[in-house]
């Protein structure tokens, strides 16, 4: 408990502004705006990407230009132009580095001052990093020693070189090429992301982690990642997020496929910390994220975890397909916005197998002039006998100029399902605010208090440094927002 | 005598265009309990409301001192760090922050302000349990979200748990017999009792003079119209009990 003290102390005590506003110089090289044909083969031969591969992102690109950019989501924001985006940015390098003494010591520096634990301190603190900048992993630690129980970490270019049949086999198999608009364009235009595949019973000794970077302006971001957990194989994944701070809006659309067979189990967590725009909206990214994982195989587990804070626009909705018997899907987020954001986030849990359970604990936070939205689909089909669903949806309004929103969907083909959902509406108003002032603590760290209390059941799912990190950006993004 | 804890001298504030205190004048020793009794509307309420800070009241007129410091310019944190206490007479629910998580990290800001360090994990789940049993609350209380579900009764044990945890200077009980069946009332009024010390002071705001039979103050205050109008020994809260408020409002009236 004490600990916990001495974060909101460090809280309490950090700077206002966005901490990871710069731009490091490093040389990059950078297709011209557009996007056709000519534009995929380029990006595919500049990645030196087989043939098949080539043709996967041009039948996906003839997809994408078949559909139009879904609107139903409740955020607003001024219209996308797809042709004014460069669809490409690679650090220019004069060889493959073999070793961290080979980066470029800017990109170095830029790591260092995100706090990114690349060197040799990061033995200890047993975290792997596949470092991405802008597009291309630059670095990757612990390969060796993952490589000694058979697992793959690599960068998905890499993937697609090294392993083809395992790339061939999945990618695409959770998340369609044309499954919806954003999904369809990234397949078009991937750049890269990570690929990490479990041999069967191998549970994976240390927490992977990617940090993803936006760095060059004007450049899309279009990362591709897949996690495969063969039979019984445990992973947990964990994915940061940082972006510097800059004036045009930025588009991001990933995509992350999980696929978990018999007895597997995937966690993913997520703290997303992009820039959300200044006080007025002016700037910030636009997040547009496919994530879905499949529970392939009997008994399997697949917990998305997620603390976004950031981008000016949040368009997420991590799901889980229920296909094994038995199989478990989980979905724990804190999503919290301020000033001029918009998140419009949930899950969707579709029950097939038999004995199917999912769980859902969503927790919105809002401030400022923002608007929060929760978005899920529960739904069990009509082969899912015993299927069960709990979903908790809670939100928390600071001030009285946001929103709170709730869109729940249910649909239930099952008659032997049980399907419940709670939700609440609580506010921090005046009265606790001037009730904490009165026991000495003052409002930023009532705020925070508030805030942890909140969202510690969603917290209480990351992993311990995670946790930490994750409980600071909480306090960090609502500073200001009251009083 | 020893210099006053608390000095209110001509004390005016408002709400909006509504003038509430029309010049409050009270000096409060330490170890001394006061009473402040009066109708409904009289000020009660606005005068704790005003010394502990809070931003609807404007405060027109006059000065308070509290430990021979300008109250009026110290934010609410500050005043109560200096060891201001406003037991409330509504006390609000923390939805997800435990009883023992807020008051740590209250009594820490107070260590804090005084150049102490901050009590370990063990030194506060000590003092929890000797303070929970001075004022009889079970320690589940700890465990529990701030007020979260809690009933009037022990909402208002809740206020003298953390009273005796924060030790202030001066504390302000607000109505705090309001909504109290006789048995918890005996148990707020042995808190309290067991609280008092000669550095400390107590304000007990009150309408009645029931709870006034367990805590006996040194002295009492009559507030009418934003004004203390009566000020005598501890019978006078029986006299008023006797004879109603009438009985010197009318003489006030004349008065003013």
């Amino acid at each position: 408990m004490s600990e916990h003290v001495d974060i909101l102390d460090q809280l309490t005590a950090s700077d206002y502004e966005y901490k990871y506003g710069f731009e490091s110089q490093i040389e990059e090289e950078v297709v011209p705006p557009g996007l056709n044909e000519e534009t995929i083969r380029l990006i595919s031969e500049k990645k030196g990407e087989p043939e098949w591969m080539l043709q996967w992102r041009l039948q996906a690109f003839r997809y994408w230009q078949t559909m139009k950019e879904p609107h139903w989501a409740n955020v607003r924001y001024t219209p996308i132009d797809y042709q004014a985006i460069s669809y490409y940015a690679a650090p220019k390098r004069k060889a493959q580095p073999r070793s961290l003494d080979e980066v470029d010591p800017e990109l170095r520096r830029t790591f260092e001052k995100l706090g990114i634990p690349l060197h040799e301190q990061e033995v200890l603190a047993g975290v792997a990093v596949d470092a991405v900048l802008d597009s291309v992993s630059v670095a990757t630690t612990f390969r060796e020693k993952l490589q000694s129980l058979g697992i793959i970490f690599c960068s998905m270019s890499e993937a697609i070189r090294e392993y083809p049949d395992l790339v061939r086999k999945y990618l695409g198999s959770v998340v369609p090429p044309n499954d919806n608009f954003f999904a369809a364009l990234n397949s078009a235009v991937f750049s890269d992301g990570s690929f990490c595949y479990l041999p069967p019973g191998v549970r994976c000794p240390i927490e992977l982690s990617t940090y993803f970077r936006i760095n060059a302006r004007n450049t899309g971001q279009f990362e591709r990642t897949l996690i495969i957990a063969d039979e019984g194989a445990y992973v947990s994944y964990l994915e940061g997020c940082t972006a510097p701070m800059r004036d045009e809006n930025q588009l991001h659309a990933a995509v992350v496929e999980l696929v978990a067979l018999a007895g597997a189990e995937i966690k993913y967590s997520t703290v997303q910390n992009w820039y959300p725009g200044d006080r007025e909206g002016r700037g910030g990214i636009y997040n547009f994220v496919t994530k879905r994982g499949i529970c392939l195989g009997e008994s399997s587990k697949i917990s998305w975890t997620q603390v976004e804070t950031g981008s000016a626009i949040t368009w997420k909705y991590p799901s889980v397909i229920l296909k094994g018997d038995n199989s478990v899907g989980e979905f724990y987020s804190v999503a919290v916005t301020n000033h001029r954001q918009q998140a419009d986030t949930g899950t969707k849990m579709t029950h097939i197998g038999r004995n199917t359970r999912s769980r859902i604990v969503s927790k919105g936070i809002s401030a400022g002039y923002s608007q929060n939205s929760y978005r899920g689909l529960v739904r069990v089909n009509p082969g899912a006998d015993g299927a069960r669903n709990f979903s908790q949806c809670d939100s928390l309004l600071i001030g009285d100029k946001c929103g709170a929103h709730t869109f729940p969907y249910i649909e239930v083909h099952n008659p032997t399902a049980i399907v419940e959902h709670e939700a609440t509406t609580s506010k921090i108003g005046e009265d606790i605010l001037f009730y904490c002032n009165q026991r000495g603590i003052d409002t930023e760290t009532a705020v925070a208090l508030i805030i942890n209390g909140y969202a510690r059941e969603v917290l209480s799912k990351l992993p311990m440094e995670f946790a930490v990190e994750a409980q600071k950006l909480l306090a960090i993004s609502l500073e200001g927002s009251v009083g | 005598m020893a210099e006053p804890i608390l000095r209110i001298r001509n004390l005016h504030a408002r709400v909006g265009e509504t003038e509430i205190l029309r010049g409050v004048n009270l000096d409060v020793y330490p170890g001394q309990v006061h009473a402040i009794m009066g109708p409904n509307g009289s000020g009660k309420s606005t005068l704790a409301a005003v010394l502990a800070g809070r931003e609807d009241y404007e405060v027109t007129e006059g000065e308070v001192l509290f430990d021979g410091k300008n109250l009026l310019e110290m934010d609410p944190e500050e005043r109560a760090r200096e060891g201001l206490f406003l037991a409330f007479q509504y006390p609000v629910e923390i939805p997800g922050v435990s009883t023992a998580t807020f008051l740590k990290t209250a009594l820490n800001e107070l260590r804090k302000h005084r150049g102490q360090e901050p009590l370990d994990a063990m030194e506060f789940m000590n003092l929890m349990r000797e303070r929970a049993a001075l004022v009889k609350i079970d320690p589940t209380f700890f465990s529990r979200s701030v007020n979260e579900g809690f009933s009037g009764g022990e909402k208002k044990r809740n206020e003298i748990f953390q009273l005796a945890m924060l030790e202030p200077r001066l504390a302000i009980l607000d109505e705090t017999d309001s909504g109290l069946d006789i048995d918890a009332l005996k148990i707020v009024a042995d808190g309290v009792n067991a609280l008092r010390s000669p550095e400390r002071a107590f304000l007990v705001i009150t309408h009645y003079q029931r709870l006034l039979n367990y805590i006996v103050p040194d002295v009492v205050h009559v507030l009418y119209r934003g004004r203390i109008i009566k000020t005598g020994p501890k019978e006078l809260a029986l006299e008023l009990e006797a004879k109603g408020y009438e009985w010197v409002t009318e003489t006030d009236e004349v008065a003013l």
